[in-house]
């Protein structure tokens, strides 16, 4: 006699045996975009790896003794040594003959500002090390400081906004082409948004001999000033702009990007965060700096080559992650 | 085997004997041979290391630092600015409890520029939470770098030898290399309990709230304490294998019933030692030469001044507005004796002045009759200060 069974699907795939590097039961703030981006990397680059954390939140929140979320071995140093604790590590490692893989991540402080003599020291020595670089765009740990990341004419507390001021006066490092001017085998972009983009760069820069550069927008509901709930469309926003083009580099030149089905005016990503809310004033100087960051936007189009030439690809920045979730449903 | 060699090159070669799986540094005079010498060790497959020739001192202690977290032994050595710049990695790498041996090759700090000895390097991270031992010549500086290894991993705390910048560094010496074999025996193959590793995964260097920071701390100020035992168990296992007397907390020579007496660190004891010896119409005087800086030999200092009447500390390093550093710690340390010795310190030898046999006579004059037992300069040139200064 046959039993009819109901399968609980969501259950099921609750209890799917999945590697967590990060586990729950941290001290993020709701809808941190880091933590998020975090949990991302650590599953996919899976239990055979040591990480060199520099300080931050991701440091602060995911430790504090005796807890630790961290299910992999996990060490922080400094602000600005994260990745040369991580070059230390992969040459202990290469000296044991260990083919465990060495991650270092830093936010954009301990990445773009101080940590940057130690990050080109890194990969021009050719360490077998993925660096990661969580990019919230601000010292958003100390309380929402200027970085040389942080993207022009966003008010932060050291760039605030006022009579005299238009929020930051300078442009975000590019530091993605920094890096890739060392001419190292992978460097990428990427975005919260997007998580089965970050899934395939991780293990793309996972399986290579050398150093590899993982650069991640994450927002930060805090610092930038949107809604927790908002962060993936703010983040997928920052893309469809092509504010924050997703791009591959290998050894220097560019090797791919995620084309943008439907580019969006960048009125509708600033538009959602109050570190840009200056921008909306009634004012010339604001319409002024609403062309400067349109005209950067498109000047990243331009030379990216961002926006898709087919309406329907299904890798693009509508497609690209409802694709591999669940087939051509929702492409 | 006795050989002649420079004192930078007996140091790499005795790093080399230890076995380092990585070797990190940055060049900076005068600590630059050593790290050419080891260079050349690897480049001709005597040593089998990853050198990694970093961008900075900064990442120079770094890389050593994740090294050892990784589980291997390391190395690094600098002076000076170098010592500076990676001053904030130092107090990280104690903190942390990680065993690692570096060189000091002393050097003055700028400014005003001086590539000449002194030891305001050492003495300007003496809190950081490091052993601190200081050579007097070149055999010191083999045999002691071997036994900070020793010392390092016993304790699970880092050890910088200092060894005076082109006083010894610089300076040919015959010395006594011992064999790989003796160092094998004396130093077995580094295991870390603590290391970092993907079958047993540990977080390390979490935030610490203010509920367990003053724990975490004198944990780690016990460990300092309880390593001078080590130290000197270190120097009598040591004098065993190789019937060398090297290492230790401190040294004492010259006359044991002396009233007078002098402290020093580094290479100005075969100085001092020779002019003690050659002047033979000065009152008898006893020679204490300090090796440990830190842990801070307070018991045996006492037992070494318990019989002095007067004890003249000479230092090279000073702390500007308040005077010696050495001369401070050791009148805190004697003020508890029933009758401590009147303590008369001075800066000698700053920024690589030449310390002749005569600062001896020098020191003694200084301290002659009723002169009150403060702080000065015994080698200052009042003729070279400035007009205004006089």
């Amino acid at each position: 006699m046959t039993q009819e069974i109901e399968i609980p699907l969501a259950e099921l795939r609750r209890n799917q045996p999945r590697f967590g590097g990060l586990e729950s039961g941290h001290r993020a703030c709701l809808g941190c975009g880091e933590a998020l981006a975090a949990r991302l990397v650590s599953e996919s680059a899976g239990p055979d790896v040591m990480y060199a954390n520099a300080t931050g939140c991701l440091e602060v929140f995911t430790t504090a003794w005796p807890d630790s979320a961290w299910q992999v071995p996990w060490m922080h140093s400094l602000f600005s040594n994260a990745a040369s604790i991580g070059a230390g590590m992969e040459a202990a490692l290469k000296a044991q003959g260990k083919a465990t893989k060495v991650i270092a991540m830093g936010g954009d402080g301990g990445t773009f500002d101080i940590g940057f003599q130690a990050l080109s020291g890194m990969l021009e020595r050719g360490h077998n090390v993925l660096y990661v670089c969580y990019d919230n765009e601000a010292y958003m740990n100390t309380g929402v400081q200027r970085s040389s990341s942080t993207p022009h004419a966003a008010a932060t507390t050291t760039s605030p906004a006022g009579s005299e001021s238009m929020g930051k006066r300078h442009l975000k490092k590019d530091i993605v082409s920094i890096v890739a001017a060392h001419h190292i085998p992978y460097a990428a972009t990427a975005s919260v948004a997007y998580p089965s983009d970050i899934r395939k760069k991780v293990r793309r820069a996972m399986g290579i001999e050398g150093p590899s550069f993982l650069h991640i927008h994450a927002p930060c509901p805090l610092g930038w000033g949107h809604d927790g709930a908002l962060t993936i469309e703010v983040a997928r926003l920052a893309v469809q702009t092509g504010l924050f083009p997703l791009i591959e580099l290998e050894r220097g030149g560019v090797a791919g990007a995620m084309p943008i089905r439907e580019v969006r005016p960048v009125s509708d990503y600033l538009g959602l965060q109050a570190r840009f809310r200056h921008l909306f004033a009634d004012s010339a100087r604001a319409r002024e700096e609403l062309e400067h960051l349109q005209a950067l936007a498109n000047h990243n189009i331009e030379v990216y080559r961002l926006r898709g030439e087919s309406r329907q690809d299904c890798m693009d920045s509508e497609g690209a992650d409802t694709v591999r979730r669940g087939g051509m449903r929702w492409a | 085997m006795k050989q002649a060699l420079e004192g930078s090159q007996a140091i790499a070669r005795a790093v080399s004997l230890c076995r380092p799986q990585v070797v990190s540094a940055y060049p900076i005079t005068p600590q630059t041979h050593i790290v050419e010498n080891l260079s050349r060790l690897v480049a001709d497959g005597v040593l089998d290391c990853e050198l990694v020739s970093v961008e900075s001192e900064f990442s120079a202690a770094s890389v050593a630092l994740g090294a050892v977290a990784a589980g291997s032994r390391a190395y690094t050595a600098s002076s000076s600015q170098g010592i500076l710049l990676m001053s904030e990695v130092l107090f990280n790498i104690s903190g942390l409890r990680i065993p690692l041996v570096m060189t000091c090759a002393n050097r003055a700090l700028a400014a005003p520029l001086s590539i000449w000895n002194d030891q305001q390097d050492s003495m300007a991270v003496r809190d950081a939470g490091w052993i601190q031992l200081y050579c007097a010549d070149n055999q010191e500086a083999v045999d002691m770098t071997i036994q900070a290894y020793r010392i390092a991993e016993r304790c699970e705390l880092p050890v910088m030898v200092c060894v005076d910048g082109f006083t010894l560094t610089h300076t040919l010496e015959v010395l006594d290399l011992p064999d790989q074999q003796l160092v094998d025996a004396f130093l077995p193959a580094f295991h870390f309990d603590r290391k970092l590793d993907p079958a047993n995964p540990i977080s390390v260097g979490t935030l610490v709230s203010p509920e367990f920071f003053t724990e975490a701390r004198y944990d780690h100020h016990q460990a300092l304490l309880q390593s001078a035992e080590i130290i000197e168990q270190t120097r009598r296992e040591w004098q065993d294998m190789t019937g060398r007397d090297t290492g230790g907390l401190l040294g004492v020579a010259g006359d044991a019933d002396a009233r007078v007496g002098v402290l020093v660190l580094g290479s100005i004891t075969g100085t001092l030692q020779e002019a003690m010896e050659a002047s033979t119409d000065t009152e008898p005087a006893c020679l204490i030469t300090l090796r440990a800086f830190r842990p801070f030999p307070e018991q045996a200092l006492r037992d070494a001044c318990s019989g002095l009447e007067r004890l003249i500390v000479l230092e090279r390093a000073l702390s500007p507005g308040a005077g010696g550093i050495v001369g401070s710690e050791v009148r805190a340390a004697l003020s508890s004796l029933d009758r401590p010795p009147r303590v008369f310190n001075f800066s000698v030898g700053l920024g690589g002045r030449d310390v002749p046999l005569e600062t001896w006579s020098r020191a003694l004059a200084a301290v002659a009759g009723n002169a009150g037992a403060g702080f000065d300069m015994l080698d200052l040139e009042p003729s070279r200060l400035p007009q205004e200064a006089l």
